[in-house]
């Protein structure tokens, strides 16, 4: 009987909402949908695979920074830094993969930038956290400070110049495509069919570029980690009510410092990707990023009090935000009214929110 | 008390000090399984410092505690929750943002392997485990995963009730349980009380409302001024006597030390 029980129990627990409460978890979902009806209609180009592709390269960066950010702002924090941490990243890696050079192997190269950008991301992650955790200081400032420390140590290291990598073979890691597909030689992996002449090169359909996988694989880690683990569970608590979770005996001191890791970290990824991609480091590759990172998080309906918040939402998030840059390129309109449309999704979202809580309440 | 059963609980002249103001001075009770204790006084009385002192939130200066027949000192909460002493704060220390299920397994999150590799919380085993200690205090939640922030009072409070069940609570302190709920949730509240004391969990029910306390408590204990002013038998005692010990206006049962 028991048994039975717990077998009707979820599907009984389901249907309790409200189609208020549907539309509500829904909304950005429709608006996304709306925005590639509108721009598949009007926009020459805008639906096909290659600029959906486009779409999921370019926003890849981005993602991946948003990624850490949702942990950071579910825990009740923010994290400033993590738009110089990535510069800082793309200058640390650019810097080990050019001294390398053509002495070692591509993948050796490749892995000690990766590993490189890791431990950038790893120290200024976890001085964050231990300052906001240990000694209580606002994490706002706490990051505020460590932004200016990042830019600063990311220009001493590259005195002040992007540094370009010189190591062949290092952009097709950044820029080239999990699958080619031509009629006549079908499938292949990671490299264009041999032999093609010029002309057939035209035909080849290129799958799944690089950093779309790679966002793919990093977005699905962390949607696993956030909604089916422990530490996922525990940084609900944390911001949800700390005070309840110390209680509780959770370690909310050294949680806090590894969600801080975790962000910066990511950031330090994102920072690696972008040196394979345009094959240099830059200690301000990052400035633009970090507002649009921290407005996926939002739009995908974080709260910035805390507690709230997925990875599905922020995917959407920042899907909006990249999907209005493109439309709006393909569209021929003035770059500047980028910022204006993602400014007012942004307000609009929060308006939305406090709607839904209202009628909730 | 004269009982041939052995208290869970007895303090012998326990005494707190901040300074110069003495809080608790030489308090002795002793609570018996499956038994209900209202602790009344007035506000400064040293109510919330007596049972902070039982929950391992502060440290006594004097005195002795004896849980489960062994002296005992407790260093933090923490060390009080572990040997089954749950308080449940006004506050109520739940997370808003969660679930009934994720609130009373917070922080002893089930888990369980997947792909042999990986560990994951285990939600179903949480929902049925939380479903059946709700079902067995006869607690009514429609929904186990709407977020705490959408109950009402009395369910928030029937949560953290059932979280210290679950987790084999031994002694339940209850700090004013019904301030800030309507009527029929504080009538569920006592209740609760009432089902907690039938599973033999022992109760000592902190409480303004006079009438709470007459509800459900066997015993009641008074405080006033630090010291405890008197013990009396629900079913022997009314309203006035209580009264008249919390401030005082029985002189000889205030001036007469206790025990």
């Amino acid at each position: 009987m028991k048994v039975e029980e717990a077998k009707v129990l979820p599907a009984k627990l389901r249907q309790a909402r409200s189609p208020l409460e549907l539309i509500g978890q829904l909304w950005a979902w429709l608006f996304l949908l709306l925005l590639l009806i509108i721009f598949s209609i009007t926009g020459q180009g805008f639906f096909s695979l290659l600029n959906f592709q486009n779409i999921g390269a370019n926003m890849a960066i981005v993602m991946i920074m948003a990624l850490g950010q949702t942990f950071v702002i579910i825990s009740g924090g923010i994290d400033l830094s993590t738009g110089y941490v990535m510069g800082l990243a793309t200058v640390v890696a650019a810097l080990v993969m050019t001294n390398l050079g053509a002495d070692w192997p591509l993948i050796a190269v490749a892995l000690l930038g990766i590993a490189a950008s890791a431990v950038a991301g790893l120290v200024p992650g976890f001085i964050n956290g231990t300052i906001i955790a240990r000694l209580k200081v606002p994490p706002f400032i706490v990051t505020l400070g460590m932004l200016g420390i990042a830019r600063g140590i990311g220009f001493i290291f590259s005195g002040g110049q992007p540094v370009s990598i010189q190591t062949k073979g290092l952009g097709q890691i950044g820029n080239g495509y999990l699958l080619y597909y031509h009629p006549d030689t079908g499938l292949s992996f990671f490299n264009l069919p041999q032999g093609l002449r010029q002309e057939q090169l035209r035909e080849v359909t290129s799958i799944l570029p690089h950093p779309l996988t790679i966002m793919i694989v990093l977005v699905l880690i962390c949607h696993w980690i956030l909604s089916r683990t422990r530490f996922g569970q525990h940084t609900y608590a944390v911001g949800g009510n700390q005070e309840a979770a110390l209680r509780a005996g959770i370690p909310v001191a050294s949680h806090t410092i590894k969600v801080y890791m975790l962000a910066a970290l990511l950031a330090g990824l994102a920072g690696v990707l972008y040196s394979f991609r345009f094959t240099n480091g830059a200690a301000n590759a990052g400035d633009a990023l970090l507002l649009d990172s921290i407005a996926a998080v939002v739009i995908g309906g974080a709260s910035l009090f805390g507690g709230e918040g997925t990875i599905v939402g922020t995917l959407i998030g920042a899907l909006i935000i990249a999907v209005i840059q493109n439309g709006l390129v393909i569209l021929g309109i003035n770059p500047f009214w980028q910022f204006v449309a993602i400014g007012v999704v942004i307000i609009l979202t929060v308006l939305i929110d406090q709607a839904k809580a209202r009628v909730l309440k | 008390m004269t009982t041939d059963r052995q208290p869970i609980l007895q303090l012998k002249e326990v005494s707190k000090r901040f300074g110069g103001l003495i809080a608790v001075n030489q308090v002795s009770l002793e609570i018996y399984p499956g038994e209900v204790v209202g602790l009344l006084g007035d506000n400064g009385a040293g109510k919330s410092t007596l049972i902070k002192l039982i929950s391992g939130v502060y440290q006594s200066d004097g005195g002795q505690m004896f849980y489960q027949g062994k002296e005992t000192h407790f260093s933090s909460p923490k060390d009080a929750r572990q040997q089954g002493i749950e308080t449940i704060y006004q506050d109520l220390a739940l997370c808003e943002n969660l679930d009934a299920s994720a609130n009373i397994f917070l922080g002893r999150e089930p888990v369980r392997r997947t792909l042999g590799l990986f560990n994951q919380v285990n939600r179903e085993y949480m929902l049925t485990e939380s479903k059946q200690v709700l079902d067995q205090l006869d607690i009514q939640i429609p929904n186990l995963r709407r977020p705490i922030r959408q109950m009402s009072g009395g369910q928030r409070q029937a949560v953290s009730i059932a979280r210290a069940v679950y987790w084999k609570a031994r002694l339940m302190i209850m700090d004013e349980p019904t301030a800030a709920l309507g009527v029929p949730e504080q009538r569920k509240v006592l209740q609760l009380v009432k089902t907690l004391q039938e599973r033999g969990v022992p109760v000592l029910l902190i409480s303004h409302n006079m009438s709470d306390v007459f509800a459900v408590a066997d015993r009641v204990i008074v405080m006033r001024r630090g010291r405890k002013a008197g013990e009396l038998v629900t079913a022997k005692t009314n309203a006035n006597e209580v009264v008249s010990l919390m401030v005082g206006a029985d002189q000889t049962q205030t001036e007469s030390p206790h025990n």
